[in-house]
């Protein structure tokens, strides 16, 4: 990793146990199965953090409580933590989220992302530039970025 | 005869039957290699402009059955998003990320000659569109305003002499798209602020001199029709103002006979939900068929609506 880490030392924490989903065996398999919190935690909490071995769930800056889904409209709402207030790498982890919930959800799906308030020196600005979606659609053609989004999307953990 | 173009770094021109059904007539690849934004036919209809994420805007142009790309327009530093013919096609405005808005102008055997680089606005530039008469060119951007460009008495030096912002009952973020009624005295807006709003264009402000003539002044908004980002409106000859937004859906309105207590008011004509399965991102009426509406989507359609009736 380069010199001059953004976050030098961040905390660490415990990532949460797996919970199995219970797969009820009378239901109708056919049925559509709403998508909840859990699911949309479960497809971004490996993210690898851009600076980091350590995924955005050990260092919370998502968390499953973090995640809100309005089924009905099809619309889900994912508000990070940046680890420190000035932290340069909020966009390229907004990105991440973006993108793999593009890859995950159905194409139906609304998503928004934004960082928590009060969490990010430039609040306005980076959620401007991640709900642009043409901006974003511009940056996903940069060979440059798209390799260090797919680092950090790539399957490192279990 | 309609031109979309995608993110798949093509342009398809389509053509309606004789028995009403729209056709895929030719398909312009392998000249852009990113995205094309925007595109635009010159007022005669002989040629298409091409604006892409590539940096580059390419002319096309319609020989035999065949389109032959004539010119690529290089200048700007990356993405461009827009283009725009002038009323009388000798001029052609782009603009883009670079934060800038060029002015081309054609010159004998299709040579572009840049005639002025305008800066001004602080953000990505989003669309440019000419007025339908005046050599006044309109700009809107990623920074929240709308500025007016026009040529500096007869010196060829283009300047910007409006600019309207939020302090002008402008946008409180990105504006999207624009678009003129058929007389050109008024402009509607739509914006990220999940509003419309409504100009007054009705002066020729490259004639007008000083602050107090107040050129092109806010007339109204249509706010708590839309629920996300409005990417695109168009108003019809008819004088029905199209809205494509990001919540799928397609509204129509049109100004209201109630007048209100502020003098003009719009109100919603139609809504039509799920108008596509994904974000509307522009709604365009034909130039000929004034209730003939297309609209494309991030779905990967083009849809072809018609407007049955204007109830009064």
């Amino acid at each position: 990793m380069a010199t001059g880490l953004i976050n030098a030392n961040p905390i660490v924490y415990e990532r949460k146990e797996r919970r199995v989903r219970d797969s009820p065996i009378d239901t109708d398999e056919y049925a559509e199965e709403p998508i909840d919190q859990l699911e949309i935690f479960d497809h971004v909490r490996d993210i690898k953090d851009p600076e980091h071995p350590y995924s955005l769930e050990e260092l919370k800056v998502v968390t499953e409580d973090s995640i809100e889904v309005n089924n009905k409209q099809s619309h889900v709402r994912v508000t990070f933590t940046p680890t420190v207030e000035h932290c340069s790498m909020a966009t390229i982890i907004g990105l991440c989220l973006r993108v793999k919930l593009m890859r995950s959800l159905p194409p139906r799906y609304k998503v928004d992302i934004r960082v928590a308030p009060g969490t990010h020196a430039t609040e306005a600005a980076v959620n401007k530039q991640l709900n642009d979606k043409e901006r974003v659609a511009a940056a996903l053609e940069n060979p440059n970025l798209v390799e260090m989004v797919d680092e950090c999307l790539a399957p490192t953990f279990e | 005869m309609l031109a979309s173009c995608s993110g798949d770094k093509t342009v398809r021109i389509w053509e309606q039957r004789p028995s009403g059904s729209w056709a895929c007539k030719a398909i312009l690849e392998d000249t852009h290699n990113r995205t094309v934004r925007s595109c635009a036919w010159s007022p005669d209809g002989k040629l298409l402009a091409t604006a892409s994420f590539d940096a580059t805007t390419a002319i096309w142009e319609h020989v035999g059955g065949d389109y032959d790309c004539i010119a690529t327009l290089e200048g700007h530093e990356n993405e461009v998003k827009s283009v725009s013919w002038s009323a009388s096609g000798s001029l052609l405005a782009t603009c883009g990320r670079d934060k800038s808005v060029w002015i081309w102008e054609m010159q004998p055997g299709n040579e572009f000659e840049c005639v002025s680089v305008l800066q001004g606005h602080t953000q990505d530039v989003k669309m440019v569109q000419w007025h339908p008469f005046y050599d006044v060119l309109v700009s809107v951007s990623y920074d929240n305003t709308i500025k007016v460009w026009a040529e500096e008495g007869d010196s060829d030096d283009w300047h910007c002499v409006r600019t309207l912002g939020e302090a002008n009952s402008g946008h409180s973020s990105t504006v999207w798209a624009l678009s003129f009624d058929s007389r050109g005295d008024r402009m509607v807006t739509c914006s990220d602020d999940l509003t419309l709003k409504i100009w007054d264009t009705s002066n020729d402000p490259s004639q007008t001199v000083g602050d107090n003539d107040r050129p092109w002044s806010h007339l109204c908004t249509l706010s708590g029709y839309h629920d996300r980002t409005v990417f695109s409106v168009h108003w019809s000859r008819e004088g029905v103002i199209a809205s494509g937004a990001a919540d799928d859906a397609i509204r129509l309105f049109v100004e209201s006979k109630d007048y209100s207590v502020d003098g003009l008011s719009y109100r919603m004509l139609l809504k039509k939900e799920k108008a596509h399965d994904m974000d509307v991102n522009s709604v365009q009426w034909s130039p000929k068929e004034p209730r003939l509406l297309a609209s494309a989507s991030d779905d990967g359609t083009i849809k072809i609506w018609e407007l049955i009736e204007v109830s009064q």
